[in-house]
């Protein structure tokens, strides 16, 4: 074996094999894959829920105090940095209570990836021409009934590559919950690099997982974009 | 000629803003009339054909809806509006929704219909307009004159007591106005209630019982469309029909 592909494989058996430090990284990832899932499903909840909320408001003038309302938490959580917004969470709100850090990374990101979506939600709403609405009351369907029947399906496949696209941020913004001491999947790896003072091999893996996740889920969204397009052709 | 009164309006009148667009209209459209509006771009048929099921909410006056005073905000219009079809100049189809689903979605999710009655209904209108075989097609799929059928059926899926007609073939190439048309006729020849904001004449002579001719914010002449067409009273009427014809 030449002496180059030695050191490499030596180095390969410190960082991953020896006290079964690839731990850190199949743990990390673990939490990273569900901080990211759930989060995004708050988000999604969350961001539908503004949406309507707002575009709702936009259109006909009613439900002033929660436009308002979604209006300051769009504001607040668009205008601070993230990091931010998980350490408040994390020592102010919960400082005094015992919860898991999991549960607190999953809120933060939730609460912070809900105002991005309902902005891209809203957006996929009001580009829906309001000829759909009218055609929809003409028939006799409420608001509610033309929203849920006729403009929400057509605004969410208009907006899918923008929702894939928040999914994919959100799942690289997780990388900072090791500022609450989470051990997610880059911290997973920085930990290793501490022990073993070798920064390339567990950093380079950890970056190589997230493009691999990435790469994955950019496909998921070409594959359900086609389905939906197809559907209509 | 003359059933009872399907639509009445009293004293309707429509701002936006600043600007008055309908300034007091009074009539009455019985059942089986079929009523074409006439009159100069920008003189508020559209907005007074909204009027009638509350697209546009009135600002002034009443509309009498089979007796109900559908204006009053404690009548549920979306009860009101299921009676009252509207076809509109853009077609307005549901594009993520197949032509059978555009056809049974309202009488399904409304009526309470099942699917196979609401496709059965929706099946036999359309093969009266000659598109059965696009049941399954998307919006997308088809031409500009095929899409304006399915608006039609669409409507009469609901099976209302009157049908509104906003310049249904305006937005058609010249070749598939012909076809739209001609579903409107059989619609009028079968006794259905009309209302129809349009720009073709020759449609008008022929198949209206009654002309309204509109012009800033009132109807300023109403006959039958031989007498409208063939004998105008009003100045600003016989300058139009000088314009148009
Ligand atoms: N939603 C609205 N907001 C403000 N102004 C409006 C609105 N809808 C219509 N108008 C104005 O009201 C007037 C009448 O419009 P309307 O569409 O009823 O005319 P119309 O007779 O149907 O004209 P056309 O033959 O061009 O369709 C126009 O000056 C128009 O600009
Ligand atoms: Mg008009």
């Amino acid at each position: 074996m030449p002496q180059w592909l030695q050191n490499l494989a030596d180095r390969f058996y410190t960082n991953f094999i020896s006290e079964n430090r690839w731990k850190y990284i199949a743990d990390g990832f673990v939490v990273t894959v569900e901080v990211t899932f759930f989060a995004v499903l708050i988000g999604i909840i969350l961001g539908f829920l503004i949406a309507v909320i707002r575009s709702t408001h936009d259109k006909t003038g009613k439900l002033k105090i929660p436009d308002f309302i979604c209006k300051v938490y769009l504001t607040v959580i668009r205008g601070t940095p993230s990091v931010l917004q998980l350490l408040i969470i994390y020592f102010v709100v919960f400082g005094s209570v015992n919860i898991s850090k999991v549960l607190v990374a999953i809120i933060a990101f939730g609460i912070n990836s809900g105002a991005y979506v309902a902005e891209v939600i809203r957006s996929g709403i009001m580009s829906i021409d309001k000829g759909q609405t009218e055609a929809g009351r003409s028939l006799g369907f409420t608001y509610a009934q033309t929203m849920i029947y006729i403009i929400l399906p057509q605004a969410l496949k208009n907006v899918l590559p923008a929702l894939g696209n928040e999914v994919i941020v959100l799942l690289k913004e997780t990388s900072i919950c090791g500022y609450i001491a989470l051990q997610d999947l880059t911290k997973g790896g920085d930990i290793i690099r501490s022990r073993t003072y070798d920064a390339f091999m567990p950093l380079i893996a950890v970056a190589f997982i997230y493009l691999i996740m990435v790469m994955l889920l950019q496909r998921l969204v070409a594959g359900l974009e086609r389905r939906l397009n197809s559907s209509e052709r | 000629m003359n059933g009872e009164p399907v639509i009445e309006v009293k004293g309707l009148q429509k701002s936006f803003g600043e600007l008055q667009v309908l300034k007091g209209i009074d009539t009455v459209i019985h059942k089986g009339d079929v009523v074409f509006v006439i009159g100069p771009s920008g003189s508020g048929k559209s907005t007074f054909l909204r009027c009638l099921n509350l697209l546009e909410t009135p600002t002034g006056g009443q509309i009498l809806f089979e007796g109900t005073d559908i204006t009053d905000p404690s009548n549920d219009i979306n009860l009101h509006r299921r009676k009252m079809g509207m076809v509109f100049q853009q077609f307005n189809l549901f594009p993520h929704l197949s032509i059978m689903k555009n056809l049974t979605i309202a009488p399904i999710k409304l009526l309470g219909k099942s699917k196979e009655e609401a496709e059965k209904t929706a099946y036999t209108l359309l093969e009266r307009v000659g598109l059965a075989n696009r049941a399954n097609a998307y919006p997308n799929q088809l031409s500009g004159g095929q899409k304006q059928r399915i608006a039609i059926v669409r409507a009469l899926c609901m099976s209302p007591d009157v049908m509104l007609f906003d310049e249904p073939t305006s937005a058609l190439d010249p070749e598939m106005v012909g076809e739209v048309l001609n579903v409107m006729r059989d619609l009028a020849n079968d006794g259905m209630t009309m209302v129809v904001v349009t720009h073709e004449m020759a449609f008008a002579k022929e198949i209206a019982t009654r002309v309204m001719f509109m012009d800033g914010g009132y109807i300023l002449e109403e006959n039958t469309p031989a007498e409208l067409f063939g004998n105008p009273q009003n100045e600003r009427l016989k300058s139009f029909l000088s314009k148009v014809i």
